[in-house]
Parts: C-alpha cells; structure tokens; sequence
C-alpha cells in the first residue's frame, strides 16, 4: 500500500525576548491573547489583567500587533456584533486601557504591518493616533528600501499621513490612543512594586540602524534607557512550530529540515537523506512568514515532489496507513471527533450565534464542544 | 478558486494512483467525489460541457458586479472583445469575453491557469496579472487603495500590474495581452521583460 502523510501543523508556538522579566505575569504572546478571544478552549481562562492600569504595551509591530490592538481599542458595541467570545466581550466591557503602544525595534519604513491592516486600525472610531514627527524622518538607507518596495513607501506614506492627521485633532480624556514607538527594543521587564510577581512597565534601549548590506538595515542598541509603565504586556514578535518526538526538526530555524517538502532525515556534508512518503509544507515548512500565494506555491512545491515520487515508484510503503491510525488510536483510548462531529458543532454555534445577533457563538469548553459533536 | 485548483491537484494524482494500481477505478471516482464533499461550491465539471458551465457561472458565482449585468444581456448579444493570455511558458491564449466581465472570470471560463484563493474579495494577490502593453495599461481606470494593498504583497511587480478581478472586460481593451506571472523564475517573453517595480 502506498502512504504518504503530509505534515502541515503551522507554527503553534512563540518566539522568546529570553530577558529578564519575562516570566512576570500579565505578560503574555499575542497568540495566547488572540486565542483567548477568539474562544479557544485552553485559553478561555486565561483572565488577562485589562483593569489595572490604562496602558498596553505590545512588543512588534506586525499585523498580529495591528489585531490584538484594534481588540483593545475597538468600541466594544462594534465588538459585540462579532464572534468574539462572550467573555472576552464582558472583559472588554470593563477594560480600563486607553493607551496603546506599539513597540518596534526599527523604523516606519521598515515595520512589518501591511497596508489593508493598518487602514483598518487608522479608521477606528474616536482614535487618536501618536506618532512622534521625529521618527518619521528617513534617511538616504530608508529611501533606498523605498524604492525596492513600493509595500514599504505607501506603509510609510500612510504613517506620515496618519502623523499629520493627529496633529490637528484635539485630546479628550477618555478618547482612545494608539501609539506608534518606533526606534525601541526591550531590555527587561520592571516587576510592580504594589503588586509582587506582576508586570509594571518595559525598560527600554533607544536603537539605530546600520546597513548589512543588501539594502538591509538591523537596529542596534545605543545605550540609551527609558521606561514604559503599563500593566499588560503582549509579545507579537513571531511564532514558532512545535517539535514532535522523533520528528527531525531544526531548532535554530524552528522548521522541519527538508528538500522541496520532503522531510529530510539527515544530513552528511551535501547529501540529504529524505523520509520516504513523509512531506511538510506550510509554515511548518518555511518559518511562520507568508501570504496566500507564498502558501500557494509552498503547497505546490511540495504536492510537486509527492507526484514526482510517485511517478518514480521512490518507494514502497509497508506502514499500516489511516487503518493504522484508527487501530492506535482506539488501542490508546484516545477521543476523536469526525468531520461530522465538526459540522455538528458549526451548526450548533451558528445557531446560537443567530440568538444573539452574531455571525456564532462560540463553544469555549472542551466539555460543550464534544457534547455538541456527540448529539 | 482555491477548491478547483485542489481538485485538480488531487485528480492528477488519483488518477496517476490509480494507474499503478494502488486503487480501483471505484475508488478513484470515490475519491474525486470527496473532494466535491468537502468543497460543495465547485463542481468539478468536465471541459466539454463549456457552454452550459458558462451559463451557470455567470448565474451562481458573483466575482463582481459585472456579471449580472451579462448575463441580462442574454450569451448570444452580448458584445465581446479578444483577451490574449500569456501563460508561465510564454503559450499564448486568446479568448473571448463578454463586455462586464472580469479577467480572473474569463480566465476561468477558459480553463486558464489564474488563481483567485479570495474569490475577487480584495483579500489576497493571486490573480495578479501584467498588462504586456503600456498603451493598453493606460487604458484601465486606476486602481483603488484597496486593490493597491493587494498588489503591493504581489509576487514580480510590476509597473503594469493588476489584480485580475478588478480589470474589466470594455471595447477599448479589445486585443490586450496578459501576462500571468510565475513566481519561481525570471519572465520573459518574446523578449518583455517586467520593470521591477
């Protein structure tokens, strides 16, 4: 029997600042904030602290910053037409953050949000945008990046005009702020004197860039300090795929090594020895970058090897295949939901989602979900 | 078109399965069907049957606003003009196409490699297209900030890119040669090379 197992797991995991602090609480990676809203069942407890102080402060300036900000900034009635879940809406509700700040170690030229993104946050309701006129100077590196990348140059173009914009508009005490800090990298976070094991504030290196060649620029520390108080901090800068046991992986890169998708089970001086019939693809496969069309053509590397290795009759599998795995799996004792059970628990969600005037309401228990699968 | 595109993908190796004889022609017709299952919007329909697909595109699938307005027309009056594909390999594909309807459209109707994962939302950048003459180019209406977004994440860039979901069929372009870009390797054909944008 021929089987080919094709592992596209994405990146589940976070990348670490590995600074001093960071295990504090009321710090915590984007993605746990996003599947706490977004009614994941192992994070629906996750209560992060949005009532202590009226600050945020979010490390990276990709669009995962640009969308756990616009949950913090967002009026909390346009939420409530969403499928945010419940209580990530009630938490909202009481939130007492005001200030947003977005940290990026570089500049605006060279921050990793996209346009549509931004557009979006820019257009939020009764926000004031602050972004200081001094970081929107560019140099002659800046120009040069520009002009390789028209993404960049319309980004940039869409800060300065959002700069000049705040500029005019006057400050009301409850108004919103989202604050674009450019120029700055973490160096610690600072504990709360009040509150033990919880996070007050960033301290803060003031950075420049230098060109690598190749038209890049990386930010270096100048060894200038200034501190940031807030009371949550949420780190959006990468994620990162999970390991499996026995699963050949590299841990510098956070991928699986391979060859046009095909796993590669090891490596002497230039030769590749590839897994046969195992394959990856995705960001499992590439690092956690991409759009579309990078996942596209990712997919039809990898699809193209498959064939390719069929043609060839590269091997001849004696693995016991999808059999295989129902018999493990009941030997295991171990839960399964169907597809079925899936379109069980879609139909159940959007059903109560049309009770209260959202597209769903989300199932954020373990419990709930498999008992809408098992009906 | 993400799902045809799949289809196509999974039918091409089922079928390469199934003559080595790892699966029956039972199971191969099982498992074309299971992609249909999982992908209740798009049929996989056989290329003969051409001019009824077309009749039913134009009815259930709303890629623009365009398209209700052909399909009022009645297929036989509309008036239609010449779009030229070129393909990853330089092949090039005149079709006909009716006045209102979109490229990434007519490129489907025609069986013409061009994706569109976001079914014409604005949300991605994979039916990007080269407009081969400037002169053509000029011709089009500018595009919109949103359409610009999605064409600054497009792979090759160039300075007569556009998205072919936001590109019109009218009389004026009548003759246009588009170029669909490959993203694994350099594009040249009969000697056009894209300006990096």
């Amino acid at each position: 029997m021929c089987v080919q197992v094709v592992l596209a797991y994405g990146a589940e995991s976070d990348k670490d600042l590995g600074i001093p602090g960071e295990s504090l609480s009321g710090i915590y990676s984007a993605r746990e904030f996003v599947w706490w809203y977004n009614g994941h069942p192992d994070y629906s407890c996750l209560k992060p602290d949005l009532k202590t102080s009226d600050s945020a402060v979010i490390l990276g300036q990709g669009n995962v910053a640009l969308d756990v900000a616009r949950i913090l900034l967002r009026p909390t009635t346009e939420l409530a037409s969403t499928d945010i879940a419940t209580h990530a809406l009630s938490a909202l509700k009481e939130s007492s953050i005001r200030k947003v700040y977005l940290i990026g170690r570089r500049g605006p030229v060279q921050a990793a949000l996209t346009a549509k993104e931004l557009r979006e946050v820019l257009g939020i309701k009764n926000l004031h945008i602050r972004i200081k006129q001094t970081d929107l100077s560019v140099t002659p590196a800046d120009e040069e990046e520009m002009k390789t990348s028209r993404a960049r140059k319309r980004i940039y173009e869409l800060l300065s005009k959002a700069a000049a914009a705040a500029k005019t508009s006057k400050a009301d005490p409850d108004q919103r702020e989202l604050h674009f800090v450019f120029f700055r990298q973490p160096d610690q976070f600072l504990e709360s004197d009040e509150r033990k094991g919880h996070v007050s504030g960033v301290n803060l290196q003031k950075t420049i860039l230098e060109s690598v060649g190749t038209g890049k620029q990386i930010a270096v520390g100048t060894g200038e300090f200034e501190d940031l108080n807030c009371s949550m901090v949420l780190k959006a800068i990468g994620y990162k795929s999970v390991p499996v046991n026995g699963l050949p992986f590299d841990h510098k890169k956070g991928v699986v090594p391979n060859v046009k998708g095909r796993v590669v089970s090891h490596t002497s001086g230039d030769i590749s020895q590839t897994e046969p019939g195992l394959y990856v693809c995705g960001w499992l496969k590439r690092g956690p970058v991409g759009i579309i069309a990078t996942n596209l053509y990712c997919a039809e590397e990898t699809v193209g090897s498959i064939s390719e290795d069929i043609e060839e009759g590269v091997w001849k599998s004696s693995k016991a295949g999808s059999k295989g795995l129902m018999q493990l799996l009941e030997k295991r004792k171990v839960k399964k939901v169907e597809f079925s059970g899936w379109e069980k628990i879609d139909a159940k969600e959007k059903q109560m989602g049309i009770e209260r005037n959202k597209p769903r309401e989300k199932l954020v228990t373990w419990e709930d979900l498999l008992a809408a699968a098992a009906n | 078109m993400l799902g045809h595109r799949i289809s196509r993908f999974g039918s091409t190796i089922v079928k390469q399965l199934a003559r080595e004889g790892y699966i029956s022609t039972y199971g191969r017709r099982n498992l074309q069907r299971s992609y249909g299952h999982y992908l209740p919007s798009l049929p996989v329909v056989p290329r003969q049957a051409r001019t009824s697909q077309e009749a039913w595109f134009l009815k259930s699938h709303k890629f623009c606003t365009s398209s209700t307005t052909s399909s009022e027309n009645g297929d036989e009056e509309t008036e239609k003009i010449t779009i030229i594909f070129v393909d990853k390999d330089g092949e090039e594909i005149p079709v006909k196409v009716p006045i209102g309807m979109s490229v990434l459209e007519a490129a489907h109707e025609n069986d013409i490699d061009l994706e569109g994962a976001c079914e014409a939302s604005l949300a991605c950048s994979t039916c990007h297209v080269i407009v081969m003459d400037t002169e053509y180019y000029n011709k089009l209406e500018e595009p919109t900030d949103e359409e610009n977004d999605m064409l600054d994440l497009a792979f090759g860039l160039t300075e007569t890119s556009r998205l072919g979901c936001q590109v019109i069929a009218r009389p004026e372009l009548d003759g246009v040669r588009l170029a669909i870009p490959s993203a694994t390797r350099n594009f040249a054909v009969d000697g056009f090379v894209p300006k990096p944008h």
